[in-house]
């Protein structure tokens, strides 16, 4: 029995199929392709979110603070002149913290905002002290700056009276643990003896040996900004939308405003030289796969002259025999994609079982977004139906008794 | 006089206009073809009669000349009005492996119906089952011609050129290369479709004695109509 498809699917799936060697080797390069396409851009596009995601696991998005001080001359007559010297930088209070806080956080983009009281001070423990970076939270707003919970390898990420929270590496320094009490100083002589009641662990020994977390109140005390904060911290939910609202914020609060994105500015340039070599990649190997589906047709043409031929004396319009070619590009670019899609799975499952991080974990997840999956498809049968356009326009203008006479 | 499938008139065909090669084939050809009728086309090789043969089945274009088929003139019409009056009235049966090798016999036969009507339809596969029987293939309905024989393809050509009941056939050769028995047995086919279905058929052959069986005999040299004889009705048949 005869499948009741369109004349043109017919004779195209059945040149297809006769041409089996043929088709085979086309179907194999839009396979390999499509492959080396979806594994790279889902490999990079999920390396790069794990390095953004490492950065962003211990600092906000945005940050405000307040203007930097600046020495200027009250009067400035023409023809004198003057060194102006840079002045120390006090740690002050961002100004009206709480409007602005109330600004930020109806700000479009914007999803969490948190105070934060920070400051340097020493840790104490008998004979041993280290320099360690104070940093007063609300524990409830602070975790969904940064993502502490999962940071925690003992005690949960709540801070109230004098408790406070440690990394791994401060707490080995003074050798305390989870009970312990130690002692922090500031440099005008404050001191609080505080309970430590939870370890951290960021990723980050330098982070590890220098946060000390405590309650807002405590820590505007021990910094000497009574009510006051240092920074306001903000979650947005784009992460690459966080310099616009860095912008936004920034003129309408005239304090200074830091996005990662500018804090980062040269993994930003690493990460996005690496997207271009991506792209580079991936249309070397798009032009590669269309010329190999060009050339593979293009011999194809030539070889079914005579049935072309036949078929156009039979009543088949040119346009008719040009669907043929066309569809066969069309299909060989799906059916590739489809393969190719599969071949990159098996791939990433592959790699991401032999290439894992320094603590075992695999360095990347062996799951396709469904998006890339279906992008490729896209490509690939856009790839074929164009390479197929020249092939098939030649297989059009085949005069039929030409043809019938090879 | 019974109404025209074919009329030609002052029919010229010049190869390679422009070219260093110029090859004048055919200088002013008139021929008259009625409805019905059953027609050898002879001449020596290079006489041009392939030529006229695709110039009918409006398969070329004439360089100068009228061409009518079934009363509807040919000349100024494009490529896919050419490609619908073909479909429509003309079947062709050429040399024998000039089927195509990718579908069986029995897509073979059904292709012109898949054309015109854009898929397969039940109605065009009985259709083709029946000429295939007819044509003594019943049985060979799924092979693919590099499966049969140099007469069975023929026959399945002849299927293949039947299956829209064309009012004109036209046979470029259709026995050479073919035994003598199989030879008499396609020609007697096609007889058989001439006379029940009351195609016109038009053959060329280099064959004298099938030449001898058809009502006339149309001989062409070198680009020209040099005889046309109505054969005694008498004469086998």
């Amino acid at each position: 029995m005869m499948p009741r498809l369109r004349f043109e699917w017919l004779v195209a799936l059945r040149f297809l199929r006769e041409g089996r060697m043929q088709t085979v080797l086309i179907l194999a390069g839009v396979t390999g392709g499509v492959a080396v396409i979806v594994f790279l851009t889902q490999l990079i596009t999920q390396l790069q979110a794990t390095i953004i995601d490492r950065v962003l696991g211990s600092q906000a998005h945005v940050v405000i603070r307040p203007l930097e001080e600046a020495n200027a001359r009250a009067l400035d007559p023409a023809g004198s002149s003057a060194i102006v010297e840079p002045r120390a930088q006090r740690l002050k209070s961002v100004d009206q913290w709480e409007a602005v806080m109330r600004a930020a956080a109806a700000t479009p983009g914007v999803v969490a905002v948190s105070p934060v009281a920070t400051g340097p001070a020493f840790a104490v423990r008998g004979q041993a002290n280290k320099s360690v970076a104070l940093l007063g939270v609300d524990a409830e707003r602070y975790r969904r700056i940064v993502k502490m919970d999962d940071n925690m390898t003992r005690g949960r990420f709540e801070v109230e009276g004098t408790h406070a929270l440690i990394g791994i590496e401060l707490a080995k320094d003074l050798g305390v643990t989870v009970g312990d009490k130690i002692r922090v100083v500031t440099a005008d002589r404050r001191d609080e003896q505080l309970t430590i009641t939870g370890l951290f662990d960021m990723g980050n020994k330098d982070l590890n040996r220098r946060w000390v977390f405590v309650t807002l109140k405590l820590a505007q005390s021990l910094l000497d900004l009574p009510g006051g904060v240092s920074n306001i911290d903000l979650a947005v939910s784009d992460i690459f939308a966080a310099k616009d609202v860095a912008t936004r914020l920034e003129a309408a609060t005239h304090l200074t405003v830091d996005s990662w994105m500018t804090t980062n500015a040269q993994l930003l340039a690493a990460l996005r030289n690496q997207t271009v070599s991506n792209n580079l990649i991936r249309s070397f190997v798009t032009i590669i796969v269309a010329l190999g589906i060009a050339s593979v047709l293009v011999v194809s043409v030539v070889q079914k002259q005579k049935e072309i031929g036949i078929l156009r004396a039979m009543g088949a319009s040119s346009r008719r025999i040009m669907a043929v070619f066309l569809l066969q590009g069309g299909m060989v670019g799906l059916v590739g994609a489809l393969l190719g899609t599969g071949l990159a799975i098996t791939l990433l499952q592959v790699f991401s079982r032999v290439y894992r991080n320094a603590d075992g974990s695999a360095l990347f997840q062996a799951t396709l977004e469904p998006r890339f999956a279906v992008l490729a498809a896209l490509v690939a049968l856009v790839v074929g139906l164009l390479a197929a356009v020249i092939p098939a326009r030649r297989a059009a203008k085949m005069d039929p008794v030409q043809a019938i006479r090879v | 006089m019974r109404p025209a499938i074919v009329e030609l008139q002052g029919i010229r065909k010049i190869y390679g206009i422009g070219t260093p090669v110029v090859t004048k084939v055919l200088h002013g050809i008139d021929l008259r073809l009625e409805e019905g009728e059953f027609a050898a086309l002879i001449g020596p090789s290079g006489s041009g009669k392939s030529t006229l043969l695709n110039l009918i089945g409006l398969l070329e274009h004439a360089t100068a000349g009228e061409i009518a088929i079934a009363g509807e003139s040919a000349t100024e019409l494009d490529e896919v009005a050419l490609t619908e009056l073909r479909g429509r009235n003309i079947g062709f049966v050429f040399q024998f492996h000039y089927l195509l090798p990718a579908f069986t016999a029995l897509e073979n036969v059904m292709m012109p119906a898949i054309i015109r009507d854009g898929s397969p339809t039940p109605r065009a596969e009985a259709d083709a089952n029946e000429l295939l029987a007819k044509v003594g293939l019943a049985g060979h309905e799924y092979k693919k011609p590099s499966q049969l024989s140099g007469g069975q393809q023929q026959r399945v050509a002849i299927a293949r050129s039947l299956s829209l009941s064309p009012r004109l056939i036209l046979a470029d050769e259709p026995t050479g290369n073919l035994d003598t028995h199989t030879a008499d047995e396609i020609f007697a086919l096609l007889r058989e479709f001439n006379r029940e279905r009351g195609s016109a058929c038009l053959i060329v052959t280099h064959d004298p004695r099938l030449a001898g069986r058809c009502d006339r005999k149309i001989e062409l040299v070198d680009g020209d109509i040099v005889g046309s004889h109505e054969i005694a009705a008498d004469a086998d048949r």
